[in-house]
């Protein structure tokens, strides 16, 4: 078996040891240790990855594999990896790893839940390994629809309209996505013959402008509601605030990257002539995305809330990155998606388990934290200060080579336009700072908080993996940052002889 | 020549420190931590004095010029072909200066927080963030490249928000703490500008290469026009943006008053001699840049830091609180060398401003970190904060006291103290350039005498207050760093800067205008006696004239209203006039209309449902009556 | 037996029994009214069945034959449907068509 199936059929096994399971103790042991290996194969992909590169082989996609499994309409479980993949593979074990983790007391319907949570991440990595659209497609389905149960069932509050919501504008992207997939499928061999839904192969493949141009759109839009794009991002507060904590670092750790990842794997690479003339628009709403999640973060109360818009603020940049259209912003995109993978992860854990205490998200309701739970609270400020850009961690990295990267375009409209979002970095300061400041400093506003426990085991287990990941990254940023943009080569070169100056 | 690669170590050390006590020092005894911060540091300062004796002496010079090293590089991050983050260490003149300065104040201030600290909660935690922030200070002065510098520019930012916010579970700290860091990320946001404009016309971040007086940034760079600048003067504005804010130029000064809610040996570490004159380090470094490609911006530097300077001296005259005082003090003496810096010219004699800032700079962290650290012992001592609270206290703290006299006559300038040196030099410096800025000069050391001696006299001098237990002076851990950084006060003029320091590296020569000295000193001790006869015995003649000045004494008194306009802006304009309509508008207009797309499809399902009833006959009607419709059109159709 | 009256006649009859029965299920709101009236029609294709089988192939049967096929899946179906109407009026107490709305939308 090749390393790449294996990322599906770990989690296969998992489920299934989880249904053999008896008692609550074995099934969090099944999830914990399948998806410990899970996190150990990642490790050991990246490695052999950067290994075969080292040797010098310097195909497009590495690990390929190919199986023919509807052969009347040539759809293939067609499968490779390069560096982007790779990375979002490695920040996916990560999440679920550290997701599991903090799911480690759910007790309600408990075998249930790791099933469909297990489930889910097999979609993310079926997605992410996937060259062939229709598979890509499937596994996309896969991970996205299993979320209904898991906020509708293990949600709180107002769980049944935030899943009915959530799912509801996902489905209604995956829609335009299934649209432009076909537009995809059937202008994919101009010439007559044999269509296909490869996507190596429909890259290779000149499509006439007029269908780009109305393809596009379907494409970019319908990733993008998964990318939380404005206006299409209302999912996104109401979606989080009601699931439950290793949802929330699932979805916006991993999945909300879904939609960055196929709207420049997808839209921006298959169609790139589109994407030069049409960008201009998203390039728009994107800003606003950025400035607009920051500002909305300001002014919420209630923890989960803020987290979610900045999440919107944060993944508007890195949809802003992509459509940038050079390789300093679009490395800069991927390693943001990480970034921001792994840092919301950390927000929402961390959420999850301070809640757990008080019995409340409304940052109101809080003050002084620190001093009760103090790796908590260390833990959320080391989240805040990556959140906000420091140097030292991945936000930082991301950042600034997405600046650098989206200034590199010299034209007052890129200008403005990346102007805007470097300012956004302040506002971020403002709304973290805030939540700090209220919810960590200050005096102890309730006495019954002064009672309240630091972290157990097991979310030390959680909450150290992420951090580790943030300033692993933050540190030493130059490998991830070579290994990404080394796999952005034929997206640069495509859209190069795209661009309307060539 | 000698391998300057241990220069490393300079930055490392403190770094190890943070890492070592931030997470085993809770393991061991507090004072435990005190003494690694401290001997740690003792490293970094022995090691950075042995660099600079190597570099001054011992290195070879390029016709008479001090070079550039880069004693250390490694690409850290890449981001395009011709642009990559390097973490480096670079030796010049001014970064080898201000590795000494930074490492002996932060060892000064490391000893004595030994003992001003003892007893506090988060001992150790305190010396971690101390070490901290050493490292990122040292890691921005010997920075290769401008990304470095704005790396550690920002991590500066960070340990002065932390140890700001050090008792955190006191209101004004926390906010002050936000304050600093929100006002600075702002400016910091105008520094990250100018870096990406500055990068993409020069195509480097690298110091030296930009700025070589001859090399291609400055001989080519900043052809493109941009409502009527350069967008190399655009650059070094949005730069020097970011140094404003840092070093606590007007108007984003706020923050450094506020700025005292940190622990005193904080104060005096950060928010005296070392981050806060960052920015005047960043102008110095990118001089080059600011007088060849962009004189506008230098002229920027120059008015921002007199106005600075005249302004918070004026303030500093009306404030009770002493660490407020000294913070606006500090504010206008950065002022001042922000001023030197904007009427420098390059090379020679012309350069005269630029050596002034950076002697004014060294002699600074001197005495001003003296005097936080006597108002440390003071504060010690009494428990407040205010002057009013005090007097007499001559007898009680002997040592203070002769140390604090120093460092007020060294920042006064009555020679042959420090101060008077290098305030010298700047006023000469603004003479040359012209006499309005000499006199402005001349008028803000008047206001410096007063108001340092105001709390000299307040303090030491006057009616002894009632206190809650006798004052008694502080332990030998805390006299001792007082006592050497007078020494510092007293001799570090006496240091021929001039042929170490210069704008081109070549060394200068210094001497002593007495038709520039003489006023300069004249102004000083006027200003020291009106003091003096203001609050040596008390009197009646401050209220009398801050009454007869009125509307003026009270806008000073409430710092020109800066924080309330900012209070303005902050919380009324974006807080909610934006942020909340931001918040409204997304729950009702954008979520809203998805809302309101499933409203729809939700009414109009109940509308066609009638049509799906159920009742068979209602569908039979349907069937008959088309039955025969279809009927009567066949029949019609066939019949023609 | 037939001889003498025109097939026009069999056809006015069944006409008008068609007619009747599609007027009774189309209004009639009790169910055995409406069950009575699928009678009438479903008679009235007999009626036409027969008339026409002796008209067209006097020496076949075939038309016979399936009026008797369709009294006897009338007969089956009358006794399926009395069935479920008396189980309804036993749990509604009632055999009104429009009142049977419990699963409706």
């Amino acid at each position: 078996m090749d390393i790449l199936t294996l990322f599906i059929v770990i989690p296969v096994l998992t489920i299934i040891g989880i249904v053999f399971s008896k008692d609550h103790k074995q099934v969090k042991w099944t999830a914990a240790i399948g998806m410990g290996l899970q996190l150990i194969a990642a490790a050991t992909l990246i490695i052999l990855f950067l290994m075969e590169r080292k040797a010098g082989n310097m195909a497009e996609m590495l690990f390929v594999k190919d199986l023919v499994w509807f052969p009347s309409l040539n759809i293939h479980y067609l499968i490779g990896v390069d560096g982007v993949s790779v990375a979002m593979i490695g920040l996916t074990a990560i999440v679920i790893f550290a997701g599991i983790f903090a799911s480690w007391e759910v007790e309600e319907l408990h075998k249930e839940f790791f099933i469909t949570l297990i489930l889910l991440s097999t979609g993310v990595f079926g997605f992410f390994i996937s060259l062939d659209l229709f598979t890509l497609f499937l596994f996309y389905e896969i991970a996205v629809i299993p979320m209904y149960l898991l906020i509708g069932i293990w949600g709180s509050g107002p769980r049944e309209y935030s899943a009915m919501k959530l799912t509801l504008m996902l489905m209604g992207g995956s829609a335009l996505i299934l649209v432009g997939l076909l537009g995809l499928y059937f202008n994919s061999n101009p010439s007559g013959g044999q269509l296909t839904f490869s996507l190596l192969a429909i890259s290779k493949v000149h499509i006439p402008v007029e269908i780009q141009k109305f393809f596009f759109p379907f494409l970019f839009i319908g990733f993008g509601v998964l990318g939380a794009l404005f206006p299409f991002h209302t999912w996104s507060p109401d979606g989080h605030a009601s699931a439950p904590t290793a949802v929330s670092m699932l979805h916006a750790g991993v999945l909300m990257k879904l939609g960055g990842y196929g709207c420049f794997r997808v839209a921006v690479f298959l169609l790139p002539e589109a994407a030069h003339e049409l960008g201009w628009i998203f390039i728009i709403l994107t800003t606003i995305s950025v400035i607009y999640g920051a500002l909305g973060a300001v002014w919420q109360k209630d923890l989960k809330y803020i987290n979610a818009y900045s999440s919107v603020s944060h993944c508007g940049m890195v949809l802003f990155a992509i459509l940038m259209f050079n390789k300093t912003a679009m490395t800069g995109a991927v390693l943001q998606m990480i970034s921001h993978g792994i840092m919301t992860a950390l927000f929402f854990a961390l959420i999850g388990m301070i809640y757990g205490r008080t019995h409340t998200r409304y940052i109101n309701e809080m003050g002084g934290l620190m001093k009760v739970m103090p790796f908590l609270g260390v833990a959320y400020v080391i989240g805040g200060l990556a959140s906000l850009g420091l140097p030292g961690f991945s936000g930082f990295v991301a950042e600034m080579t997405i600046f650098v990267g989206a200034f590199q375009n010299v034209d007052t409209f890129h200008r403005v336009a990346t102007i805007i979002v470097v300012s956004s970095i302040v506002v971020t300061a403002v709304y973290i700072l805030r939540v700090v400041g209220i919810l960590l400093l200050g005096k102890i506003n309730n006495e019954h908080y002064e009672h309240l426990g630091d972290a157990k085991w097991y979310e030390r287990v959680s909450t150290g993996v992420l951090i580790f990941g943030i300033t692993a990254i933050g540190l030493a940023p130059l490998w991830l940052s070579e290994m990404i943009s080394g796999g952005l080569g034929p997206i640069i070169q495509r859209l190069l002889m795209a661009s309307p100056i060539h | 020549m000698i391998n300057f690669g241990f220069t490393v170590w300079i930055v490392l050390i403190p770094l190890i420190i943070f890492v070592l006590v931030g997470f085993f020092g809770n393991r061991f005894k507090p004072v435990v931590s005190g003494i690694v911060g401290t001997s740690g540091l003792f490293v970094s300062m022995a090691l950075s004095y042995y660099t600079a004796y190597q570099y001054f002496f011992n290195v070879p010079r390029v016709g008479d010029a001090f070079q550039k090293l880069i004693a250390y590089n490694t690409v850290w991050l890449r981001l395009t072909e011709k642009l990559h983050i390097d973490l480096g260490v670079l030796l010049d003149p001014i970064s080898v200066m201000m590795l000494i300065v930074i490492t002996t104040v932060s060892f000064m201030v490391h000893l004595y927080s030994i003992g001003y600290m003892k007893g506090e909660k988060g001992y150790e935690r305190f010396f971690s963030f101390l070490s901290l922030f050493s490292f990122s200070m040292l890691g921005l002065v010997i920075a290769t490249n401008i990304f470095q510098m704005y790396i550690f520019w920002e991590l500066v930012g960070v340990s002065s928000y932390l140890l700001i916010g050090f008792y955190y579970t006191k209101d004004t700290a926390v906010a002050a703490s936000k304050k600093a860091f929100i006002v600075t990320r702002f400016a910091d946001v105008g520094f990250l500008i100018g870096i990406l404009i500055l990068s993409f016309t020069t195509g480097t971040f690298d110091f030296i290469t930009l700025t070589d007086p001859n090399g291609t940034a400055i001989t080519q760079g900043g052809g493109i026009m941009f409502l009527g600048l350069s967008t190399m003067t655009w650059s070094m504005i949005f730069v020097f943006m970011g140094g404003a804010g840092k070093s606590a130029m007007f108007p984003l000064h706020i923050w450094l008053p506020d700025a005292m809610e940190g622990p005193t040996p904080v104060s005096a570490l950060i928010h005296a001699a070392t981050m806060v004159v960052a920015g005047v380090y960043l102008v110095a470094r990118m001089f080059p840049i600011f007088h060849f490609s962009a004189p506008v911006a230098l002229d920027v530097v120059m008015y921002v830091g007199a106005f600075s300077s005249i302004f918070a001296a004026v303030i500093a005259c009306t404030q009770f609180d002493i660490k407020r005082v000294l913070a606006y003090s500090t504010m206008s003496q950065i002022g001042l060398m922000m001023f030197a810096l904007g009427v420098s010219g390059y090379g020679e004699e012309a350069g005269l401003g630029f050596m002034a800032s950076m002697f004014h700079l060294f002699t600074h962290a001197f005495f001003k970190a003296l005097l936080f650290l006597g108002a440390g012992a003071i504060i010690h001592a009494v428990h407040s904060n205010y002057m009013n609270e005090m007097g007499g206290l001559r007898k009680h703290l002997p040592i203070t006291h002769i140390t604090f006299l120093i460092a007020c006559l060294s920042i006064a300038g009555i020679p042959p103290l420090a101060g008077f040196f290098s305030k010298d030099e700047i006023l000469a410096a603004g003479h040359e350039k012209s006499l309005f800025l000499f006199i402005l000069g001349l008028t803000i050391s008047a206001l410096t005498a007063f108001y340092m001696f105001r709390l000299y006299f307040s303090i030491f001098w006057g009616k002894e207050q009632n206190y809650h237990h006798t004052p008694h002076e502080a332990p030998k851990v805390m006299t001792i760093p007082l006592m050497l950084l007078a020494l510092g006060a007293i001799f570090a003029g006496l240091l021929p800067f001039a042929s170490f320091v210069t704008s081109d590296g070549k060394p200068l020569a210094m001497h002593i205008d007495l038709a520039i000295a003489i006023p300069a000193v004249l102004v000083g001790v006027f200003g020291a006696l009106t003091a003096m006869v203001f609050y040596r015995k008390e009197t009646n003649i401050p209220e009398k004239i801050s009454t007869a000045l009125g509307g003026f004494y009270r806008a000073a008194f409430r710092k020109f209203y800066m924080d309330e306009l900012y209070l303005f802006i902050t919380r009324k304009i974006i807080f909610n006039y934006v942020s909340r309509p931001i918040a409204w508008f997304d729950r009702h207009i954008v979520d809203g209309s998805m809302n309101g797309v499933s409203y729809v499809t939700n009414e109009v399902s109940t509308r066609i449902k009638s049509f799906q009833s159920g009742q068979l006959q209602q569908y039979a009607w349907v069937f008959v009556t088309g039955a025969v419709a279809l009927a009567l059109a066949f029949i019609y159709l066939w019949t023609n | 037996m037939f001889e003498g009256v025109p097939l026009t006649w069999f056809l006015i009859v069944a006409t008008l029994m068609f007619f009747i029965g599609i007027y009774g299920f189309l209004v009639r709101k009790n169910l055995i009214t409406i069950l009575m009236s699928l009678e009438l029609i479903l008679n009235s294709v007999n009626i036409n069945f027969v008339a026409f089988n002796k008209l067209l192939y006097p020496q076949h049967l075939e038309g016979m034959f399936f009026t008797v096929f369709i009294i006897a899946v009338a007969a089956a179906e009358a006794s399926v449907a009395i069935a479920i109407i008396i189980n309804i009026y036993r749990r509604l107490v009632n055999i009104d068509v429009e009142k049977m709305e419990e699963m409706k939308y």
